[in-house]
């Protein structure tokens, strides 16, 4: 007789480990400051670079950049959350926990939840500082902009965990994250709209999905809810959600891992 | 006698960069329930892989095992609810307060929050690490880490308890400290299974010994009767007979004088 946890069983242990892990995270508030360092360096002395370009589609250039870095946010906060997990396996808790009864799926959505949370607060964070320099957006489109962000914190914290659960050292997992994230920046517009782009940057980068995501609260921030970019942005925070959150509890399932 | 655990042709291959390395070659091992069972080896035999198979960490690659009373590959949750596990090298979180950890480890057994806060206090009385409540993990000894890291391996009182050179580092005091702390337990109820590189503390506590070498058991039973066997007489030292077994002189690590 195989036993599978109860949907409540993997949902309190969820709770537990995320309260454990938002715990440290406001212990320790580097955490907090580390993701939001180079979006907010982009915000301060690179966006009013910005204001009299003209940037190829609607919208004042803070509504165009601040999503953007939004997003940058999401990549560079949530992508190295792995690297918690490199150290605890170093120090064995990982086993430890996976001893006990708990859930291991819960393993990994505590955490990505925690991830979440910090991801949203860092966003709220960073649209406030936006507004300082001159942001005006609606406040719904904003709240779409912070959903669509926190699906892809949880869907890029997911596949780090999950990549981190294969690796032995932060040797190995810090060069991979970091030789995936520029590109990806670089490629989905964060810093300026892709519309700019000669057809061939246009072409790869609408292979990235980041980029439906930048273009969606983009959308969002301008107020155009019918938009056919906000459905392709929430269409593709879904899928890959889906995809990372599957793959993720995989691994931690597996009994090896 | 039953068995509280059985294993047949248990075996383990790490898949590795420069080729497979089969770290546990088919083990048939039986442990009675209420009996302390040391497990012996030298370095790289295979003990620490095949605790971790036992405790669920790791999937075989071949071979099944029945841990409390469960099938180790179909019922690993069962399993996990009636065992407990120290590994070798510890898993404690030097940022985490004792008693947080403590409690924790009641509510992934599935405690109430009181329960767990009131189980956190019981196990500090009992291992002494009351005063060490709210310390944060990296503020320990030794020691007190191995006494914390046994306490929460006691949660949820298991039927068998592993535990991974529980006294490796430790000074002489606290190891008779802890060989006291591994007989109570026994006596309490629990079954040990515990590996050790010292030869002293194999004789001291263990009611059966196996002796495992390049991931195969090689030899096993009474202390007494390993010594008659292999080392000549019931008053040999285990170290000769130990010798006798793996044809490997004693490697001396740390200050313990028997160390293998
Ligand atoms: N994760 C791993 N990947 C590859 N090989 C491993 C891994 N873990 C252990 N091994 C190898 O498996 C063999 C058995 O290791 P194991 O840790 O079980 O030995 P041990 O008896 O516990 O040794 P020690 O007394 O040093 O703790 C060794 O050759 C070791 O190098
Ligand atoms: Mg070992």
């Amino acid at each position: 007789m195989r036993t599978t946890p109860t949907m409540t069983a993997v949902f309190a242990d969820s709770l537990l480990v995320f309260e454990r892990y938002a715990r440290q995270t406001l212990r320790s508030r580097i955490n907090l400051i580390f993701g939001l360092i180079q979006p907010m360096l982009f915000l301060g002395f690179f966006g009013p670079l910005l204001r009299d370009v003209p940037l190829g589609r609607e919208g004042d250039s803070w509504q165009i950049l601040v999503p953007g870095l939004l997003v940058q946010l999401a990549l560079f906060s949530s992508a190295f959350a792995g690297f918690g997990i490199l150290i605890e396996k170093q120090h064995g808790i990982m086993e430890r926990m996976r001893v006990t009864p708990v859930s291991r799926t819960a393993l990994l959505l505590g955490r990505t939840l925690r991830d979440v949370a910090l991801l949203v607060v860092q966003s709220l964070i960073l649209v406030l500082a936006g507004v300082a320099f001159g942001l005006r957006a609606p406040v719904l489109g904003v709240l779409i902009g912070f959903v669509l962000v926190a699906v892809l914190a949880a869907s890029l914290a997911s596949l780090s965990y999950a990549f981190a659960m294969r690796v032995n050292s932060p040797q190995e997992f810090a060069p991979v994250i970091n030789s995936i994230n520029l590109p990806a920046m670089l490629l989905s517009g964060i810093l300026l709209p892709m519309a700019l782009a000669p057809t061939w940057l246009d072409v790869i980068s609408h292979f990235i999905p980041f980029r439906y995501l930048v273009d969606g609260v983009r959308a969002a921030f301008v107020g155009d809810y019918g938009d056919s970019a906000l459905a392709t942005g929430a269409l593709a925070a879904l899928l890959l959600s889906a995809a990372s959150l599957t793959l993720g509890i995989r691994l931690f399932r597996r009994a090896g891992a | 006698m039953t068995a509280i655990l059985s294993t047949h042709d248990l075996a383990l291959t790490f898949p590795t960069k420069k080729g497979p390395v089969e770290a546990v070659r088919g083990i048939d091992l039986t442990v009675e329930q209420g009996e302390i069972l040391g497990f012996l080896g030298p370095n790289g035999a295979g003990k620490s892989t095949t605790l971790r198979m036992l405790t669920t960490l790791l999937p075989p690659t071949r071979g099944t095992a029945t841990v409390a009373g469960h099938d180790l590959a179909t019922e690993p949750r069962a399993v996990r609810r009636k065992i407990g596990y120290v590994a070798q090298s510890g898993g404690l979180d030097p940022q985490e307060r004792v008693r947080s950890e403590l409690v924790l480890q009641g509510r992934f057994y599935r405690l109430s929050r009181a329960e767990a806060e009131a189980r956190a206090e019981e196990l500090a009385v009992d291992l002494d690490l009351t005063e060490l409540l709210d310390r944060t993990c990296a503020e320990l000894s030794g020691g007190q880490r191995r006494r914390l890291d046994i306490a929460m391996a006691l949660t949820h009182r298991p039927a068998l308890l592993f535990l991974d050179e529980p006294t490796t580092g430790l000074d002489p005091g606290s190891r008779a400290d802890l060989w006291q702390l591994v007989r109570r337990i026994r006596d309490e109820g629990t079954t040990v299974f515990l590996t050790t590189h010292y030869l002293d503390e194999a004789d001291a506590l263990a009611d059966r010994l196996v002796v495992v070498d390049h991931g195969e058991i090689v030899a096993e039973g009474t202390p007494r009767a390993l010594k008659e066997r292999y080392g000549g007489s019931p008053e040999a030292t285990l170290q000769d007979t130990f010798i006798a077994i793996t044809g490997h002189g004693p490697r001396r690590e740390e200050s313990a004088p028997l160390a293998v």
